[in-house]
């Protein structure tokens, strides 16, 4: 029963290294931070081991059951595909900012001092949001990664930061107590936290489908709150573009992505249970609107964190797109629920790098504004590939992660004879273009200012958003690979057996 | 939308079925109502003021009208004895709602002694619009 112990070490680890950073001189805490990330590497690869071990023996994902009660009293973790598929994510975004932050804070800053044990909490937080098959063990992770995130946002201490993590904060809350609401009407009509059987619980009990859909509807606005779905994105650009740039990086490439995850899970026990068609449709519409509106205000953006951030709403967009026939039986189905987790992780590589890359620019101008651009092909090389790789997985060019998410998303939405919404794919890919070009462009124009020089930047930092970048934009080969592997789960309608 | 009504028409009809057989009315009680109107009241709360301090206070004001609507809707266990597990979610729930609180209070705090501002800017706009 090794599971018994690995599920619950993953957000016990990160915790543990967490408070130790916290307590040691910045030394000892560097060495601390390798050997914890190596040792969950490990903990992840022998979770990706046990996994495939036990699958030969029975389809069902490893669980664990904390302190030895099983559900529904007590609370399980569990690690389907899924779940193994956002920690490797996690695991891989974490790594590369990692290495960046330690060369990107200047050697005993204030800031490093704040950001390494807020960062580990936050990894915590995020492996039990994916990790959780309880609900109201999700509403503490989420809690935990809205507040480490927060504390992430403020960490320059500056009035605009304090605003932003302020804004952010008070979403977030409203957020929290909307998803508690949710959870509490479900126990109360089912008298059971379990994730993986609301659905049925739902049914055996009789309950009106008013109520179930309120809970629903009330976790879904709380869900798409966090994760900033449009019009419900107004706290996202202050928090992700006037952060400092390692914090951007993870909280556009994985704080957005839990909400998400858990939305998901939500929508997939309910759909058999209730006839979700309109409310997938009105999702998706929203996705929609989020996509045109983000890369609308993408282009008019000034500074080049700001202009990332709101590609971050256009994006987030495209996530929902793939609800409007995530039903059951509809076809397609499969498809776009593979698309939708394939977007996710392009989304997330693809984004880490292109705020890894775009701070090692701000740095090595002095400035934030996009003029500031001017010459960056000759000054940052490197971190300039590493943007122009993260763009191509964003626009969806071949062979970047970004193309196969949206191909498979087309392949869907052609499945279930929804073709309008190839319009929309196809329309977005031009505004996406349209926005990351504005950057590339100036990059390649000659600088009309001289600027001072300066110590050269460490190569590091380039190297770490190129690496982020690759994955994105190569990812497109292992994509097939990934999505056979996703489908094979039986993630897909577990209320109904299959 | 007539998908949005078809949504919520079946619903409001299944809901007047109970209010009609008393089903609904037996349940009522003190608790429900008072935590119904909290909920409500720290909703708008978060929504309207623009106050920091106000919000903040509301998401208590809403927390523990959630939690007493937890107390009120709890499925009923053998008789006299009281859920465990609904008193376990409030109580985390409380450890919650005061780290939460907390963190917004200093961060309130420090904005405040930086810029003298009790309100976020956004707001501020709103407000002089109105």
């Amino acid at each position: 029963m090794t599971e018994a112990l690995l599920l619950p070490l993953l957000v016990l680890w990160p915790l543990a290294v967490g408070l130790g950073v916290y307590a040691l001189p910045e030394r000892a805490s560097a060495a601390l931070q390798v050997l914890g990330t190596l040792v969950l590497a490990g903990l992840i690869g022998a979770v990706f081991a046990a996994a495939s071990a036990a699958e030969t023996a029975s389809p069902e994902p490893l669980r664990a059951a904390l302190g030895g009660w099983a559900a529904p009293l007590g609370i399980e973790l569990v690690a389907d595909r899924l779940a193994q598929a956002m920690l490797l994510l996690t695991l891989l975004v974490y790594a590369a900012v990692l290495l960046y932050a330690q060369a990107y804070f200047a050697p005993g800053s204030e800031t490093a001092r704040r950001f390494w044990p807020l960062a580990w909490m936050l990894w915590a937080g995020l492996n039990a949001g994916y990790l959780s098959a309880d609900l109201f063990n999700l509403y503490v992770a989420l809690e935990l990664v809205g507040l480490a995130a927060v504390g992430l946002t403020a960490l320059t201490g500056q009035s605009t930061a304090l605003a932003a993590a302020l804004r952010y904060l008070l979403a977030a809350l409203l957020a929290s107590n909307l998803f508690l609401l949710a959870v509490v009407l479900l126990y109360a009509a089912t008298g059971s936290l379990a994730l993986d059987s609301i659905g049925s619980h739902l049914a055996a009990v009789g309950t009106p489908t008013w109520y179930a859909k309120l809970a629903l509807a009330l976790a879904l606005v709380a869900l798409a709150l966090k994760t900033a779905l449009a019009p419900l994105h107004f706290w996202l650009p202050a928090a992700h573009g006037n952060a400092v740039t390692p914090v951007s990086a993870l909280l556009s490439a994985l704080v957005l992505k839990v909400s998400l995850l858990i939305l998901l899970r939500l929508w997939l026990q309910f759909a058999p249970a209730l006839d979700l068609a309109a409310l997938g449709l009105l999702l998706a519409l929203l996705g929609l609107l989020a996509s045109v509106w983000g890369s609308v205000l993408a282009l008019t953006q000034r500074k080049i964190k700001m202009l990332i951030a709101y590609s971050s709403v256009a994006q987030v967009g495209y996530l929902f797109l793939p609800f409007a026939w995530l039903l059951p039986g509809g076809l397609g189905a499969a498809l776009a629920l593979e698309a939708t987790v394939l977007h996710l992780l392009a989304h997330a590589l693809a984004k880490a790098a292109m705020f890894l890359a775009a701070g090692v620019l701000v740095l090595s101008a002095g400035r934030d504004d996009l003029s500031s651009l001017r010459g960056a092909v000759a000054r940052e090389p490197l971190a300039f590939a590493a943007l122009t790789l993260a763009g191509v997985s964003l626009i969806g060019l071949p062979p970047s992660l970004g193309f196969a998410a949206k191909w498979q998303m087309m392949q869907a939405a052609l499945l279930a004879d929804q073709w309008p919404w190839l319009l929309w794919l196809l329309g977005g890919t031009l505004l996406t273009a349209a926005y990351v070009f504005r950057v590339l462009r100036l990059a390649f124009l000659p600088t009309s200012e001289a600027f001072e020089a300066r110590a050269p930047l460490p190569q590091r930092l380039s190297l770490c958003a190129l690496a982020l970048a690759l994955l994105a934009a190569l990812g497109g080969f292992g994509a097939a690979a990934l999505s056979d592997w996703l489908a094979a789960d039986t993630l897909l309608w577990p209320g109904s057996g299959a | 939308m007539s998908g949005m009504s078809g949504f919520w028409g079946a619903g409001w009809s299944d809901w007047w079925g109970m209010v009609v057989s008393g089903q609904l009315l037996t349940g009522l009680s003190i608790w429900l109502l008072a935590g119904s109107a909290l909920v409500l009241m720290g909703l708008l709360g978060m929504l309207l003021p623009a106050s920091i301090l106000r919000k903040l206070l509301a998401f208590n004001i809403m927390g523990s009208g959630i939690f007493l609507l937890l107390l009120a809707l709890r499925p009923s266990g053998p008789d006299g004895v009281a859920d465990p597990v609904a008193q376990a979610l409030i109580l985390t729930g409380i450890v919650i709602a005061i780290a939460a609180t907390a963190l917004g209070v200093r961060l309130a705090r420090r904005y405040y002694q930086l810029s003298g501002q009790t309100e976020l800017p956004e707001d501020r706009a709103a407000a002089r619009d109105d």
